[in-house]
């Protein structure tokens, strides 16, 4: 379903993000790629999305090179990829409601689809009473979770969070981590990038350890070593 | 057309007008002096142009006709003047007009009408005053007179007054100061015009700034270019057109204060007036131009940050 075929990410200064990754990941799987801050993680993930452009290499999704993908035709493969940060990354003049609905309207769904299910998908993570508070009227905990609604409302086929834990508490980050394994029990594809022992311990699934801009270890049912 | 979407862009765009609130408000306060400014240039400009052409209207030539010239020929020669395509206008003055004129100027003058009394005939030839539609036409207008009153047939015309060096120094004088001030008075205008224009522009620039994170999010959940630029540019039509109403509202009482004061010190124009008559041109100019520097001045501060 996604493959890293040999990227390399070398910047302006010389400093290597990514050095010769290659991995692939398969529909329906549950992978983590753990690694020190500056490990390349994020880059990794940013590649994914076309945010950034390797050095050398190639990134396939569903067989398609990304990097190849005109940029009006960028929407479309966004809107197959549903997006976690580890800084919520909500629209701030929206409300809970209207940020979910957004990336409906951005995917041209109707009028009527959104009314339907923006409520439903907040209902899933828990937010149904706050749907109409502004992200600042929200917890961080409570923010994450509008960020996964938005992500899992246009039903991608694969979801990218990126440090989703990284701003929250153990409860909270205890409560993403079990609605991100809803979201895979229910078929959906889902890399997630932490440097949290205690989530890749507790997940039991695939781990893709990386250092330096290198993958060092590929588990199939990993924790967390470094 | 797809309704769907033009009516999401709009709700989207007056949302977010009116939830940031505040650069709404500095950008509605800058784009209202950047509006202001314009409107200022057009009354200034209307001004300069009523003052120059009183100026203009003070210039003409005077051609003196000796006593005994016969109407008919004057009326001839009066006639030929009106043919000429530099011609404006031709006033014809008989020696009884000419007479009462000089009374009238000398009216506090005991000492030059007495004169005039001891002479007992009236002792001023008729009189044509010729206006020309530009003042650098005189010097033509001048020598097609000079040819007449050289005509071998024997003139009627006894003087010509742009030959009169101090006259014809006054006229190109005059010419010289009504072109520098109108080349002068374009060149200030479009100066301030760009200075505030460029003022406004920055302006959106920063209050789209202050977006550009919420642009990138709008990029990766997967929304297209129009579906981001679109809101943006609503509602910096909106901070325009809210400007222009402000701007027009702010000139009707400016006007009227104005209005006594421009038309004794300019001479023919009161820009309340002005202001009331040509109201639609106004409202055209002031809420178009707000309209058209809040759409360009988007799209182009949020092109920048689409590039991901």
């Amino acid at each position: 379903m996604i493959y890293y075929d040999r990227v390399s990410k070398i910047y302006a200064d010389n400093s290597v993000a990514l050095e010769d990754v290659s991995f692939s990941v398969e529909p329906g799987e549950f992978i983590s790629i753990v690694g020190h801050s500056g490990a390349g993680k994020t880059t990794l993930v940013k590649m994914l999305l076309a945010e950034e452009k390797p050095s050398s290499g190639s990134v396939f999704f569903e067989s398609i090179n990304v990097h190849e993908i005109p940029m009006s035709k960028m929407g479309e493969l966004r809107r197959k990829i549903g997006t976690v940060f580890q800084d919520f990354r909500l629209l701030p003049n929206k409300t809970a409601y209207e940020n979910i609905a957004f990336a409906m309207e951005a995917a041209g769904r109707t009028e009527e689809d959104i009314r339907s299910d923006v409520p439903h998908v907040l209902e899933l993570v828990d937010l149904g009473e706050k749907m109409n508070n502004f992200p600042s009227e929200l917890s961080g905990g409570e923010q994450q979770r509008v960020a996964i609604a938005r992500a899992i409302v246009n039903q991608p086929d694969v979801i990218v969070a990126d440090e989703p834990t990284g701003n929250l508490d153990p409860i909270n980050t205890f409560e993403i981590v079990q609605i991100l394994k809803k979201i895979n029990d229910l078929g959906t594809t889902i890399i997630l990038t932490t440097h949290n022992k205690g989530v890749i311990d507790a997940l039991k699934k695939r781990v893709v350890t990386m250092d330096r801009g290198k993958v060092i270890r590929d588990d199939r049912e990993g924790k967390y070593i470094l | 057309m797809n309704w769907v979407l033009i009516r999401r862009v709009f709700r989207a765009g007056v949302l977010d007008f009116s939830r940031n609130a505040f650069v709404s408000f500095a950008s509605i306060l800058v784009m209202t002096v950047t509006l202001f400014v314009v409107g200022l240039t057009v009354f200034a400009g209307v001004i300069l142009g009523s003052a120059l052409q009183e100026l203009r209207d003070k210039a003409d030539i005077n051609v003196y006709f000796v006593q005994a010239a016969p109407e008919d020929r004057i009326m001839e020669l009066k006639a030929s003047l009106l043919a000429l395509p530099e011609v404006a206008v031709v006033e014809y003055l008989s020696r009884e007009d000419a007479l009462a004129a000089f009374r009238e100027r000398h009216k506090n003058d005991q000492l030059t009408l007495q004169a005039l009394e001891e002479l007992g005939d009236n002792p001023l030839g008729a009189v044509l005053n010729v206006k020309a539609k530009d003042l650098a036409q005189y010097e033509s207008i001048a020598s097609f007179l000079k040819d007449q009153q050289s005509a071998p047939t024997g003139s009627v015309i006894d003087k010509i007054n742009f030959y009169d060096e101090q006259h014809r120094a006054a006229l190109q004088r005059l010419e010289l100061i009504t072109d520098s001030a109108s080349r002068l008075g374009l060149v200030i205008i479009a100066i301030l015009i760009l200075t505030t224009i460029a003022i406004s522009f920055n302006t959106l620039r920063l209050a789209i700034y202050t977006s550009r994170d919420e642009i990138q999010v709008m990029r990766l959940v997967g929304a297209g270019s129009f579906y981001i630029r679109a809101p943006f540019m609503v509602e910096g039509v909106l901070y325009g057109v809210i400007a222009g109403i402000v701007t027009l509202l702010l000139f009707y009482p400016l006007s009227w204060w104005l209005g006594s004061a421009t038309s004794d010190f300019f001479g023919g124009v009161n820009v309340f007036s002005y202001y009331l008559s040509h109201f639609l041109a106004f409202f055209g100019l002031i809420i178009g131009t707000g309209a058209l520097l809040g759409i360009v001045s988007s799209w182009l501060a949020v092109r920048r940050y689409l590039k991901i």
